[in-house]
C-alpha cells in the first residue's frame, strides 16, 4: 500500500488548522476577527451581568462599603463572615425548607397536571375544545393584580390562610404550562400514538410511556421556569402568609429591611444563597434543552 | 387468521369530503391483496379504517365474522406497519418488539420467546439493544415488521411500507415480504401507489380512484383486461396509450388507425395501445398502424422507450403525470405515444417510424363512461 510512505508524526489534523474549519464563508466577513454582532452583543451581555456581579460583590462588603459612592466594585478585604450572620440573622433553614415544599409540590404538580390537560387539548377530540383552550389562553392576559383579591378570598374560605397550602392549592397546575405542553405535543408524530393504539396502550399508557419520554425539552423548560416562578414569588406570600415560621426565602429577605435602614450586605450575601438552588438547577436541566425533539424512530 | 369483510363502507370527512365511497371487497384467508391508485384516491383511509384509525361512516368491516366497527384498535387483532415505520425512539429494538405484547400481559417467557424469535426470523438478532436513531433505513423497516408480526396477528396491515427505501432496498425488501407471507400465510393488506410493488406482490390487487374501487383482480388479469379508462391508463408503467376516436359501423378510427371490432355501437370510443404491443414496420405494412414523429428516444439497456406524436386526437386522459407526457407534452402535435422496442432499434428523434399493431391487442373504451367495451 502506498500509504506506507506517510509518516504519522508530519500528518496534521485538518480541522486543526486556523481557518480551516466549517462552510466557506462570505469574504466580507473576513476583515474582523471576530463577528461585527459581538460590538452589539458584547456591551448589552455586560449591561445584564453587571447587577449580578454588583450583588456578589456587596454580599462580601462591609455596610459602610455599600453605601459608598461611587460604588467599591473590589473591596479588597472579602467579608466572608457576611454569610453565616445573614444565615443566622433569621431561621433562614426554616424558610430554605418552606420555600423548597412548596416549590417541589407545585412544580411536580405542574408537570403531572399540566400535561394530562394538554394531552387531551392536543390530541383527543370533545365537545367545546376549542372554546375551552380559547377561554384558557384568554386568562392569561389577565394580570395577577386583577385576580389577587378573588384569589385571597377563595384560599381563605378554603381555610388556608397563613399555611404553606395557600401558596401550593392556587398554583398547581397553570395554564401557561398547558398551552406550552399542548404546542409540544402537536409537534409529536401522530403514528407513534397510532402505532401504540394498535399495539394496545390506551390514552394514559401513551401519555406516560411514549409522549412524556419524548417532551424531555419541553418538561425540562417547564419545570425550570416553574421553579423560577415558584421560588422567587414575593407578592403572593407576602398577601397570604403572616406567621415567620411559614415565610418563604423571599418574605424572610425582608428581615434585613426595616423602615429606616438596610443591611444591604447581609441582604445580598442571602440573595445570592437562595439563588444557588435556581443555579444548580437550570445547570442540571441545560442538557434537556439542547436535545432536540427525537424523532428517530420515524424515516430518515 | 381471518379473512377481512368490507361491507358497502363508506368514510365522510368533516367538511363532507368523500374519502372512501361504498366500498364492497373481501380480501380472503391468507390472502395477500394490494390496495393500489393515486394519492388521495382513499387506499390509505380504507386501511387505517381496519386498523380502528379511522372511524367507519357508514356500512360495516368484518374480521372473521365479527363485525369491527366499535372495536377498539387494541382488540381487532391486526397489527400495521406505517409508512414512516413509527418506531418508538426512546425505546430499544428489543422493547419496540415486546411493546405490543407488553400491553396485552402476555407472560414475560412467552415475550422473549417470541421477540428471540421474529428477530432471528428477520435478522435483528445482534440490533436488539440498539435505539431506533441508530439503525439505517432498511433495519427500521425491519424492525417495524417485526414489531408488527411478533403479535401474530390475525390481518396484517401494511400503509406503503417500502416508499422511504431506496431503489435497491426496495427489491430486497419487495422479495423478503413476498417471502415472509409464502411463510406466515397471514392475511395482509398492503396499500401502495407503486406500479412494480402492485404487481409483484399480490395475490390481487384492487385498484382505487376517488374513494371508489374501480377494478379487483389477479395482478396479470388487470393489467390484460383492465375494466376501465382508469385502471388502463394507471396499471403499467410506461402506462397505455390512450387515443381518441370514433366507431362506425364495426370499423374503429383513430387518426391513421383503423381496425375492425365487432359489437361496438357507433359513437366517440377511446383506443388503448401498451407501448409492448406496437411493432416497429415499414411503410407499406399492410396491418392497421400509424405513423409515429419521434421526440425522445430513452435506451434503458435492455428495451428502447420511444416517445413521440401520432396524427390522432389525444384522449385527455392523464391518470399521473409519467414521464412519458412530461417528455412529450407541447401543444396541439396530435396524441403522445409511447412505443417501446428492442434494444437494437434506434430510431432518431424528428424521424417519422411507421408502427404496426394486432386488432386483438387495442383495447376499446366507451369515451364517455369510459367502461371497456369488450
Amino acid at each position: 500500500m502506498s500509504a506506507t510512505t506517510l509518516n504519522p508524526a508530519a500528518y496534521v489534523d485538518p480541522r486543526t488548522l486556523p481557518g480551516e474549519v466549517g462552510m466557506v464563508e462570505s469574504p466580507r466577513k473576513r476583515w474582523l476577527p471576530f463577528n461585527i454582532w459581538h460590538l452589539v452583543l458584547f456591551p448589552m451581555a455586560l449591561i445584564m451581568v453587571v447587577p449580578l456581579l454588583w450583588v456578589l460583590v456587596s454580599s462580601l462588603e462591609t455596610l459602610n462599603q455599600t453605601r459608598h459612592f461611587p460604588p467599591i466594585l473590589w473591596p479588597g478585604t472579602f467579608q466572608w463572615s457576611n454569610y453565616p450572620n445573614a444565615f443566622n440573622a433569621a431561621p433562614f433553614g426554616r424558610y430554605f425548607i418552606n420555600t423548597t415544599i412548596v416549590t417541589v409540590t407545585v412544580v411536580a404538580s405542574n408537570l403531572l397536571l399540566c400535561a394530562l390537560a394538554a394531552y387531551a387539548f392536543a390530541r383527543i377530540d370533545f365537545w367545546g375544545k376549542k372554546v375551552l383552550y380559547f377561554l384558557l389562553l384568554a386568562t392569561l392576559m389577565v394580570p395577577l393584580q386583577v385576580v389577587l383579591v378573588p384569589t385571597f378570598l377563595i384560599v381563605k374560605d378554603l381555610h388556608m390562610l397563613d399555611s404553606l397550602a395557600a401558596l401550593i392549592v392556587p398554583n398547581l397546575a397553570n395554564v401557561f404550562g398547558i398551552f406550552m405542553l399542548t404546542q409540544f405535543f402537536r409537534t409529536l408524530p401522530i403514528e407513534l400514538e397510532e402505532a401504540a393504539r394498535i399495539d394496545g396502550a390506551g390514552r394514559l399508557k401513551i401519555l406516560f410511556t411514549i409522549v412524556l419520554p419524548l417532551s424531555g425539552p419541553a418538561l425540562a423548560t417547564l419545570g425550570v421556569i416553574q421553579f423560577l416562578w415558584t421560588w422567587n414569588d414575593f407578592l403572593w406570600p407576602l398577601i397570604v402568609i403572616q406567621t415567620p415560621t411559614n415565610f418563604t426565602i423571599q418574605l424572610g429577605l425582608m428581615n434585613f429591611q426595616s423602615a429606616h435602614a438596610t443591611d444591604t450586605n447581609l441582604l445580598m450575601a442571602a440573595n445570592v444563597m437562595s439563588t444557588i438552588p435556581m443555579l444548580v438547577l437550570f445547570i442540571a436541566a441545560q442538557r434537556w434543552f439542547i436535545r432536540g425533539i427525537a424523532t428517530q424512530g420515524l424515516k430518515g | 387468521m381471518a379473512d377481512v369483510t368490507f361491507d358497502r363502507v363508506s368514510k365522510v370527512f368533516p367538511g363532507g369530503t368523500v374519502a372512501v365511497d361504498d366500498l364492497s371487497l373481501t380480501v380472503g384467508d391468507g390472502e395477500f391483496l394490494i390496495l393500489v391508485g393515486p394519492s388521495g384516491c382513499g387506499k390509505s383511509t380504507a386501511l387505517r379504517m381496519v386498523a380502528g384509525l379511522e372511524r367507519i361512516s357508514s356500512g360495516e368491516i368484518r374480521i372473521g365474522d365479527r363485525r369491527i366497527n366499535d372495536v377498539q384498535p387494541r382488540d381487532r387483532d391486526i397489527a400495521m406497519v406505517f409508512q414512516n415505520y413509527a418506531l418508538y425512539p426512546h425505546m430499544t429494538v428489543a422493547k419496540n418488539l415486546a411493546f405490543g405484547m407488553r400491553q396485552h400481559k402476555t407472560p414475560h417467557e412467552e415475550v422473549q420467546r417470541r421477540v428471540k424469535e421474529i428477530s432471528e426470523m428477520l435478522g435483528l438478532q445482534d440490533l436488539l439493544a440498539r435505539r431506533p436513531g441508530q439503525l439505517s433505513g432498511g433495519q427500521r423497516q425491519r424492525v417495524a415488521m417485526g414489531r408488527a408480526l411478533v403479535r401474530e396477528p390475525a390481518a396484517f396491515l401494511l400503509d406503503e411500507p417500502l416508499s422511504n427505501l431506496d431503489a435497491k432496498l426496495r427489491v430486497q425488501m419487495r422479495a423478503e415480504l413476498k417471502k415472509l407471507h409464502h411463510r406466515l400465510n397471514i392475511t395482509t393488506i398492503y396499500v401502495t401507489h407503486d406500479q412494480v410493488e402492485a404487481m409483484t406482490l399480490g395475490d390481487r390487487i384492487a385498484v382505487m380512484s376517488a374513494g371508489k374501487l374501480l377494478q379487483v383482480g389477479v395482478p396479470q388479469d388487470v393489467y390484460d383486461r383492465p375494466d376501465n379508462l382508469f385502471v388502463a391508463g394507471f396499471i403499467g408503467s410506461p402506462p397505455m396509450n390512450l387515443l381518441a376516436g370514433t366507431a362506425a359501423g364495426g370499423v374503429i378510427t383513430a387518426g391513421d388507425l383503423v381496425f375492425a371490432r365487432a359489437g361496438v355501437r357507433d359513437g366517440e370510443v377511446v383506443v388503448g395501445a401498451r407501448p409492448e404491443v406496437l411493432r416497429l414496420v415499414s411503410e407499406d405494412d399492410p396491418g392497421p398502424g400509424f405513423g409515429v414523429s419521434v421526440e425522445v428516444v430513452e435506451p434503458l439497456g435492455d428495451e428502447v422507450l420511444v416517445h413521440g406524436w401520432v396524427q390522432a386526437r389525444d384522449a385527455g386522459v392523464r391518470i399521473e403525470v409519467e414521464e412519458a407526457t412530461l417528455l412529450a407534452s407541447d401543444g396541439d402535435r396530435g396524441a403522445p405515444v409511447t412505443v417501446r422496442l428492442a434494444p437494437q432499434v434506434r430510431p432518431k428523434p424528428g424521424e417519422t417510424v411507421h408502427i404496426a399493431v394486432s386488432a386483438d391487442d387495442l383495447h376499446v373504451f366507451d369515451a364517455a363512461s369510459g367502461a371497456a367495451i369488450r
